[in-house]
């Protein structure tokens, strides 16, 4: 699994950029729920996220899951090519993939990149 | 008589296989003193004794089958069912499968599902239909949760016409009980000669869905295109309950631009079966397809290069998301829907718009002799299909217990529901309806008005 | 299709009844009518109704051949836990399609269905005996129209005592996905208990969470494991003291009647599947029927209507039988009465035939059967709650040291001529085969199942690819659902040179 270090992570797989503001699903996620077919951002432009609340739904062929926000903010952007191309949450999670941009946002209870690689191993096995 | 095919010493044997003495001893985590309670029901009987029993109390009710002549609708239609519809549903692979969750061994049930789908498409003329809801009102209630999903719940608001099923408006009630949302129009004492138009003045951006009937309740048809542009401007969506067999001869809900379309599917070949099982159909557009609850099937392929279905989407379900999903429900009406299947394609474009128009000639020829009736006359001046509202000038019940003494069951006693129609009946025709049934309708009523 | 340029298209096997379709040809055909025509409506005509042309023989041919490609109870071994497929009496299909039952309307007046109604009210009273319950509805459709039914009048109930504060609904991690979704469908928010190391609810972290904000719990018992919560009695105390309500999921219903019955133990409420228990048969996915049976205090708030009889009779003349509408009814579920031919009348014979002596015989070989084949595989395959079981129980599909999954081994069991078992539920069993034999299997058929899978997994350790690779040996193949999901393929029309075919 792939976890840049530049981003911070969430216990719910959703990773964080501090630099752009940008939130999306982990590459770990992604590979646990396989093939997506389908993604629905849940807050618009202009909205407010606090950290913990639903931002997307997304279903793969074998599961749904809920992505929650990895920091709290003002929504200035939103990805609307996910719903066309779901399965850019799998090629390409980390960039393509974000699905929310936050101004100025503050996380909530985050790990690096390496707690987060021990925390996804953990849980393999 | 039961079904099990295990003998005494077969049984022993399987004991011993087990660890235990005897079958009561796998119930020792049943609380001792409400364990092996005695039912008090009547002994049982043998398939021969049954078979008698069941012929007895079928035949103790008076059918529309050769007991009685009948001109009820209002939801549950008597239509002629070709003998290869039953044919078919009879065979033990198709009714005693169950969902088909293992695609390689389930694709007789799968590319039926999807010929349905196909058919109900064709039929009213939208994109995408799924693999059938519980009945045309469940469908009807359905298409709230999906409006409700599609908004997220931030409108909060449903305009139903007066017009609706009362039993349909009944069942969003229920459904939609603490959902906190405001249900507008759903009023048996509204004004029912107002035009559709006049629903847009109800729509407003709080609006998620407009709900009205085609035909309507009373048999009339509306094009409705203009209130669904006037809802679309609002934002809103709009659903059409209609008649599968009027849409065999009427312009489509999709070509009206309706959003969803759903109507119970018993006219296509189902049995009244004094109300159930039938089936409700549910198509929308492909947009709208993520947020549609219930099963669906897809084309694909397998690993051998063979064109097959699959149930898709699934994730969307009760079984994957769970709290999550638009709706819990789980069962289809497969076989019936097969059923629909099979009729339909045994009528085909042919046999389907006849049953359609024989429907409406018939229907037409009962209004133009009964108005001619001395103080009974048609409600409405609209264009029908094949029910309209009739005013018998005095209670309906009292009209329907004088028909119901010469065999005949009149219509739909319309008081209960629009308390300013207590004098009209709602008289539906069929092809089932010979010339000489009307005629004697048009008879025995105007003895009544002669009482 | 998209992305095919390259690709071969795919093979047919049978082509679809719209492939099939020539211009001109048609299977059934009306008499010209025998009134007078009326002009039709034009501006409101469709301009093309483009369904199939087919002769009769098209369609039963076409129909026939797909029949061919299911597996059926009627053609095989069906172990599928949790949906109690056993064997569907053949009587039952000639009794509900008697045409006193086939043609009667549902709006008919009651003095003419008197039949319909008296089987109709027979049947709550015998639904009633059964479980225990004061009171019972006929009306739901299916098992999950059943339980939003139960939360619905659970919600009221709490509501017209004006305890308004009740929010939360307390699901076991074990349950069926329609538990939590019904909840949800209504508003409540869900609240998930865990199991014990037994498969029994855990009644500490029950406790923790039962507070004045519970609606109640929703609880199949015996579970999903297959296991009958060894303290039942005290789950449904430890809800009661906190004021909540205690529901039953009567999925596995099989298993209890004439052993216990689901009232006497505390539950308040619990929808039946006569589609499982009561042999209506499943239909490839439905119709169903979920009636559902409440205690007293609940009685006023089932759906509208209940069938009651309305004139007492007397020696002489039976009771007219009518119906009822509940003083503080949730209202009305679906139109009419509920799934009358399909599941009563069924479901009516089933028990008339049956009587109290058959019904408890099912449940007894339906355990027996379930305890025979654990006792033949626990030695073979994992079974992290082992102690006697019901009706079913819950195997591990994976072996130490092997990629072989749950997925793999019911595959390759379709090359044995079974259908397989439940896989991956429930959720709390890793690589689940959830297995219910069911009472109407006899001891070949279960060896055969039990040696089939002792087998499988000896391949799985020898010849794993027999196992990834399977099916072999059936029509179709695995599938490609990733294929099917990104497509989006979901009906088919005539093609567009259609008019031109010859």
């Amino acid at each position: 699994m792939n976890a840049p270090t530049k981003l911070k992570y969430t216990k719910s797989d959703e990773w964080f950029d501090p630099s752009s503001g940008a939130m999306g699903l982990s590459d770990y996620a992604q590979s646990q729920l396989s093939d997506i077919v389908f993604v629905e951002i849940l807050v618009d432009v202009g909205d407010t996220v606090e950290a913990g609340s639903p931002i997307a739904s997304v279903e793969s062929v074998k599961a749904s899951a809920e992505t929650y926000a990895s920091a709290t903010g003002k929504v200035v952007a939103v990805n609307k090519a996910l719903s066309e191309k779901p399965e850019t949450l799998n090629s390409d999670p980390y960039g393509a993939g974000w699905m929310v941009k936050v101004e100025q946002g503050a996380t909530g209870d985050v790990m690096d990149s390496a707690a987060y690689e021990k925390f996804c191993a953990d849980r393999t096995h | 008589m039961t079904y099990i095919p295990i003998s005494l010493k077969e049984r022993d044997a399987m004991l011993t296989t087990i660890g235990v003495k005897t079958l009561d001893d796998l119930f020792k985590d049943v609380p001792v003193k409400h364990r092996f309670p005695k039912l008090n029901l009547p002994p049982a009987l043998t398939e021969m004794e049954v078979a008698a029993e069941l012929a007895d109390i079928a035949a103790s009710n008076e059918s529309v089958h050769g007991d009685l002549i009948s001109f009820l609708g209002a939801g549950a239609y008597h239509h002629y069912i070709p003998s290869v519809v039953d044919h078919i549903l009879r065979r033990g692979e198709f009714y005693t499968a169950y969902t088909p969750y293992q695609p390689e061994i389930s694709q007789g049930t799968l590319q039926g599902i999807f010929e349905y789908q196909s058919l109900m498409t064709t039929l009213t003329g939208m994109e995408v239909s799924n693999a059938s809801h519980y009945d045309g009102a469940t469908a009807a209630a359905e298409a709230v949760n999906l409006a409700w999903a599609q908004f997220r719940g931030k409108r909060k608001k449903v305009v139903i016409s007066p017009t609706v099923h009362p039993q349909y408006r009944a069942v969003i009630r229920t459904y939609t009980q603490g959902m906190e949302l405001e249900l507008a129009g759903d009023d048996g004492n509204a004004d029912l000669d107002s035009s559709p138009e006049e629903l847009k003045s109800m729509v407003d951006e709080n609006t998620m869905l407009v709900i009205v009937q085609y035909p309507d309740f009373f048999g009339r048809i509306h094009d409705y295109t203009k209130m669904i542009e006037a809802a679309h401007s609002k934002g809103a969506l709009v659903c059409i309950v209609a008649n599968p067999t009027a849409l065999a001869l009427l312009k489509t809900p999709g070509e009206m631009d309706a959003d969803i379309c759903v109507g119970d599917g018993q006219p296509l070949g189902l049995p009244m079966w004094y109300g159930g099982p039938s089936l409700g159909f549910f198509t929308t557009k492909k947009t709208y397809v993520h947020k549609m609850a219930g099963r669906l099937v897809g084309e694909t392929v397998d690993g051998r290069g063979q064109r097959a279905y699959v149930l898709t989407l699934t994730a969307r379900e009760q079984h994957i998301k769970r709290e999550r999903a638009t709706s819990n429900i789980c069962s289809n009406e497969g076989l019936l829907a097969l059923g629909a299947a099979v009729y339909m394609s045994v009528l085909g474009k042919t046999g389907m718009r006849q049953v359609a128009e024989l429907c409406y000639h018939k229907a037409h020829y009962a209004a133009e002799q009964l108005s001619k009736i001395k103080g009974m006359g048609l409600c409405f001046t609209e264009p029908f299909f094949h029910e309209f509202a009739l005013c018998v000038d005095k209670p309906a019940e009292e009209v329907n217990a004088h028909l119901l003494e010469h065999g005949i069951i009149g219509g739909y006693a319309l008081g209960t529901d629009y308390p300013a129609l207590k004098n009209h009946l709602l008289i539906a025709v069929t092809e089932m309806n010979t010339k000489e049934e009307i005629d004697s309708l048009v008879d025995v009523l105007s003895e009544v008005n002669h009482d | 299709m998209i992305n095919t340029t390259e690709k071969a298209s795919p093979k047919i096997v049978e082509p679809t009844i719209f492939d099939l379709s020539s211009p001109g040809r048609t299977g059934v055909t009306f008499p010209e009518p025998d009134v007078p025509r009326t002009e039709l409506p034009k501006s409101m005509l469709r301009a093309d109704l483009p369904l199939p042309e087919l002769a009769e023989v098209d369609v039963v041919r076409h129909y026939m051949h797909l029949s061919k490609f299911n597996y059926s109870v009627d053609g095989g071994y069906y172990p599928l836990g949790s949906c109690t497929m056993k064997y569907n009496p053949k009587i039952d299909e000639d009794t509900c399609r008697l045409p006193g039952f086939l043609f009667t309307h549902p709006l008919q007046p009651i003095e003419t269905v008197q039949g319909n109604l008296a089987l109709m009210y027979q049947l709550q009273e015998w639904l009633k005996e059964i479980s225990g319950f004061a009171a019972v509805t006929l009306q739901p459709a299916a098992g999950a129209h059943g339980e939003l039914t139960g939360v619905l009048i659970m919600r009221a109930y709490h509501k017209s005592r004006g305890d308004t504060k009740r929010v939360k609904m307390l699901i076991p991690d074990s349950a069926h996905g329609t538990n939590p979704a019904s909840s949800g469908m209504i508003g409540l928010q869900i609240v998930q208990i865990p199991s014990d190391a037994r498969g029994n609810i855990d009644l500490k972290a029950l406790k923790e969470h039962c507070d004045d904000t519970v609606v109640g719990m929703m609880l199949t018992n015996p579970n999903t494991l297959g296991l009958f919560d060894e303290h039942v009695e005290e789950v449904c105390k430890i809800i009661h003291d906190c004021g909540g309500l205690m529901y039953g999921d009567g999925a596995n219903l099989n298993a209890l009647l004439g052993i216990v019955r689901p009232a006497d133990v505390g539950f308040d409420l619990m929808h039946f599947n006569l589609h499982k228990t009561f042999a209506v048969p499943h239909g490839g996915g439905g119709p169903g029927s979920g009636p559902v049976g409440v205690n007293e205090r609940l009685a006023d708030f089932l759906p509208e209507p209940i069938i009651g009889i309305v004139e007492e009779g007397d020696d002489e003349t039976p009771p007219l039988f009518g119906f009822r509408k509940p003083a503080k009814s949730i209202g009305r579920m679906k139109a009419f009465h509920g799934h009358f031919g399909g599941g009563m009348v069924r479901s009516y014979t089933y028990i008339a035939m049956h009587g109290p002596a058959g019904l408890k015989d099912v449940s007894q070989y339906a355990v027996l059967n379930a305890n025979y084949l654990l006792a033949r595989l626990r030695n073979t395959y994992h079974v992290p709650f082992d102690r006697i079981c019901m009706h079913e129980f819950v195997a591990e599909g994976q072996f130490a040291g092997s990629d072989v999954r749950a997925l793999d081994i019911a595959k390759r069991l379709m090359d044995y001529n079974f259908h397989p078992p439940t896989n991956y539920f429930p959720m709390i069993v890793h690589e689940a085969l959830m297995i219910e034999p069911t009472e109407t299997e006899n001891k070949d058929t279960l060896d055969a199942f039990a040696d089939a899978l002792i087998k499988i997994a000896e391949e799985a350790k020898k010849q794993p690819e027999l196992l990834h690779n399977a099916p072999s040996t059936t029509q179709f193949g695995r599938m490609d659902e990733v294929k099917a999901a990104r497509d989006l393929v979901l009906c088919c029309w005539l093609p567009e040179d259609y008019a031109t075919k010859d």
